[in-house]
């Protein structure tokens, strides 16, 4: 996932490797179920890629498989939170948020049945399993949607904050999750994590990294690389939540640095990128240098998560040189 | 060609020592979906389908469209061996840039429709058969679904609309192994009866030995009724050819470490030894 130089540059500013959001995730609905008999895992054969197993065989009475049934998933799911359960709904992103977008769209937002979906290995974090596995559409279907969180944690520690607030919200959640282990990004106790409040994880003012989920850490190690090669201060800025939407922060990156670069493993249509620039725009922030890494219109490039992150410069190098460039300096 | 059946046992040997090959070369994979439907794409391929390299553009050729796309390696050994491409390509399964990838896709000569989310198969083959009536075309139209996916609601759907339309152009097979990822099928999400179920949605169903290379040229040859879709539902062992992996459901999609690939490898070579001596 990263190069070695970029693997060298985390280990000299100190960062962990921990483990993979999906893991975090099963361990915090487990230690959530531990204490309330209400919470409920839903699952459509997809108990093992949700790393699920643990959770099953200490509370096989809380964990519902449908199969391999995606729409009867959400809708069951629906019912179950209808009816005061406290239910996660996990399945692939790609899946979940494709086939059964109108379950998520009647079924959970819009009768708000307080239901989590859980979109597992999403973005290309299925890799050379080709487009069919990928979900590069989730935060463009799922924003379009009232009354529906959509969150991307960036390391584990946003993982477990996000599932912990989606159990105690009361409100249909999405949370998107990866399988790569990632790195630790930031000190916990400098600020609590809220949905729709975005994570400053370094301050600059010479241009900002508004990034999300797993491109966050890469965003990271490039503002650390134009610092020591161009003596740039980059902003990173981790934007878990699409939905609610942190538009001070965005506003606040766009003016104090003018220039921005959105950074999502999502196609560029309809994600963080336009949620960005459509709130830039309207601030009348006009004169802000703005740019969008993310997976373009095209059929996606074939290959592992980290070939296809490379390829589109999801990565310290692409984004140091997008940097350099928007701002005339390489 | 005309193979007996021997000889496409034979063949069947081959291609699922292939499967494992590539698997293990690529370090990924859907080892046991793949090694229990050999069979039935060796049949198809070899026996039952009008369709080669040749004709593979002519509007007038038999479609298979493998519904589930994760059993890929099986198809892309079958397609290789009937021409479609030369089996060195598989070099770069899985890598950068490869249209060799963990489902089937149109990018490899072949591959008749896109496929690897479960449940999208039969729609799209009711689609091609009830073109094929439209035209008074005599091409057929065949897919194969997995035990487990037969819970996606589409299929139903499908099933439903396949009987309205008398496609007797349309045979689905059911590659029967029992098993899916979290289990066995009768614990996950039982779909069994199979027989009564698809008998009452209008099809005419026929259930088999899927390994049994004469009893799946005569299910598949013909439909089975006219005026009606057939279903053949083909009992197989995930795994198949391989000892231990043989109805093992971690094999799903496992990819055998250096002592067990030998241990396939040398597998095979006796039961390929032991056909060929059984053949001469
Ligand atoms: C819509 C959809 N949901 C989930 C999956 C993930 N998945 C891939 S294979 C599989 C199990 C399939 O079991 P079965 O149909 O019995 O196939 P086989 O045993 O022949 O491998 C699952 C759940 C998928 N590919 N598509
Ligand atoms: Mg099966």
């Amino acid at each position: 996932m990263y190069s070695p130089e970029a693997s060298a540059l985390a280990e000299e500013i100190g960062l962990k490797k921990g483990k993979a959001n999906l893991e975090v995730f099963a361990a915090t609905v487990e230690a959530l179920a531990s204490s309330d008999p209400q919470v409920v895992a839903v699952v459509s054969d997809s108990r093992g890629s949700g790393k699920l197993g643990p959770f099953g065989a200490a509370y096989p009475k809380q964990l519902v498989e449908v199969g391999i049934a995606e729409q009867n998933l959400v809708g069951v799911a629906a019912g179950l939170a209808s009816a005061g359960k406290k239910v996660f709904a996990v399945s692939p992103s790609c899946f979940l948020t494709a086939r059964s977008l109108e379950q998520i769209k009647n079924d959970v937002a819009y009768s708000d049945n307080p239901v989590t979906l859980v979109g597992i290995s999403s973005g290309v974090s299925y890799g050379a399993l080709g487009t069919t596995h990928h979900s590069l559409h989730d935060f463009a279907a799922l924003r379009a949607i009232n009354n529906l969180h959509v969150v991307c944690p960036a390391d584990n520690y946003e993982a477990e904050q996000a599932v912990r607030a989606a159990a105690v919200l009361e409100k249909p959640v999405f949370l998107r999750f990866g399988k790569a282990a990632l790195y630790s990004l930031g000190s916990e106790a400098e600020q609590a994590f809220e949905f729709g409040k975005a994570r400053l994880l370094r301050y600059g003012d010479d241009l900002a990294f508004i990034a999300t989920g797993e491109t966050v850490a890469h965003a990271l190690l490039a503002a650390e690389k134009l610092k020591r090669e161009q003596g740039l201060e980059a902003r990173v800025i981790s934007l878990h939540s699409l939905k609610p939407f942190d538009v001070d922060a965005v506003l606040a990156a766009a003016r104090e640095c003018g220039a921005v670069v959105t950074v999502e493993e999502h196609m560029v249509n309809g994600g963080l990128g336009e949620a960005c620039a459509a709130a830039i725009l309207e601030a009348g922030v006009g004169d802000c240098l703005f740019h969008r890494v993310g997976i373009p219109d095209e059929y996606t490039v074939t290959g592992s998560q980290a070939d296809i992150f490379r390829h589109y410069g999801i990565s310290m190098e692409g984004l140091f040189s997008t940097a350099g460039q928007m701002l005339e300096r390489v | 060609m005309n193979y007996t059946d021997g000889q496409l046992e034979q063949k069947s040997l081959k291609l699922r020592r292939s499967v494992v090959k590539w698997i293990k070369h690529a370090g990924a994979g859907h080892t046991g979906g793949s090694l229990s439907c050999i069979d039935i794409l060796n049949v198809l391929y070899n026996r039952i389908l009008n369709v080669s390299p040749e004709n593979f553009t002519s509007p007038d050729r038999d479609r298979y469209v493998q519904s589930k796309g994760h059993a890929v390696e099986a198809l892309f050994v079958v397609l290789a061996d009937a021409g479609f491409f030369d089996e060195s390509d598989l070099e770069t399964l899985c890598c950068y840039q490869s249209h060799y990838v963990g489902h089937p896709t149109r990018k490899v000569n072949g591959v008749e429709q896109n496929t690897g989310g479960l449940g999208h198969g039969l729609p799209i083959c009711v689609g091609t058969a009830l073109a094929g009536k439209m035209d008074a075309k005599d091409y057929r139209v065949y897919t194969l679904l997995g035990d487990g996916e037969l819970a996606e609601g589409s299929n139903w759907e499908a099933a439903m609309s396949a009987a309205h339309y008398k496609l007797d152009n349309l045979t689905a097979v059911i590659d029967c192994n029992t098993l899916q990822i979290a289990g066995r099928t009768a614990d996950v999400m039982n779909s069994e009866p199979l027989v009564e179920k698809w008998e009452a949605f209008g099809w005419a169903v026929r259930r088999i030995d899927g390994h049994d290379i004469a009893a799946l040229t005569e299910a598949l040859r013909d439909p089975l009724e006219a005026g009606k879709p057939s279903m053949v539902i083909a009992d197989t062992v995930k795994g198949r050819g391989v000892s231990f992996m043989e109805d093992v459901g971690k094999w799903h999609h496992g990819v055998p470490n250096d002592e067990e690939f030998a241990k396939a490898m040398e597998g095979f070579d006796m039961q390929l030894a032991a056909k060929e001596g059984a053949l001469s």
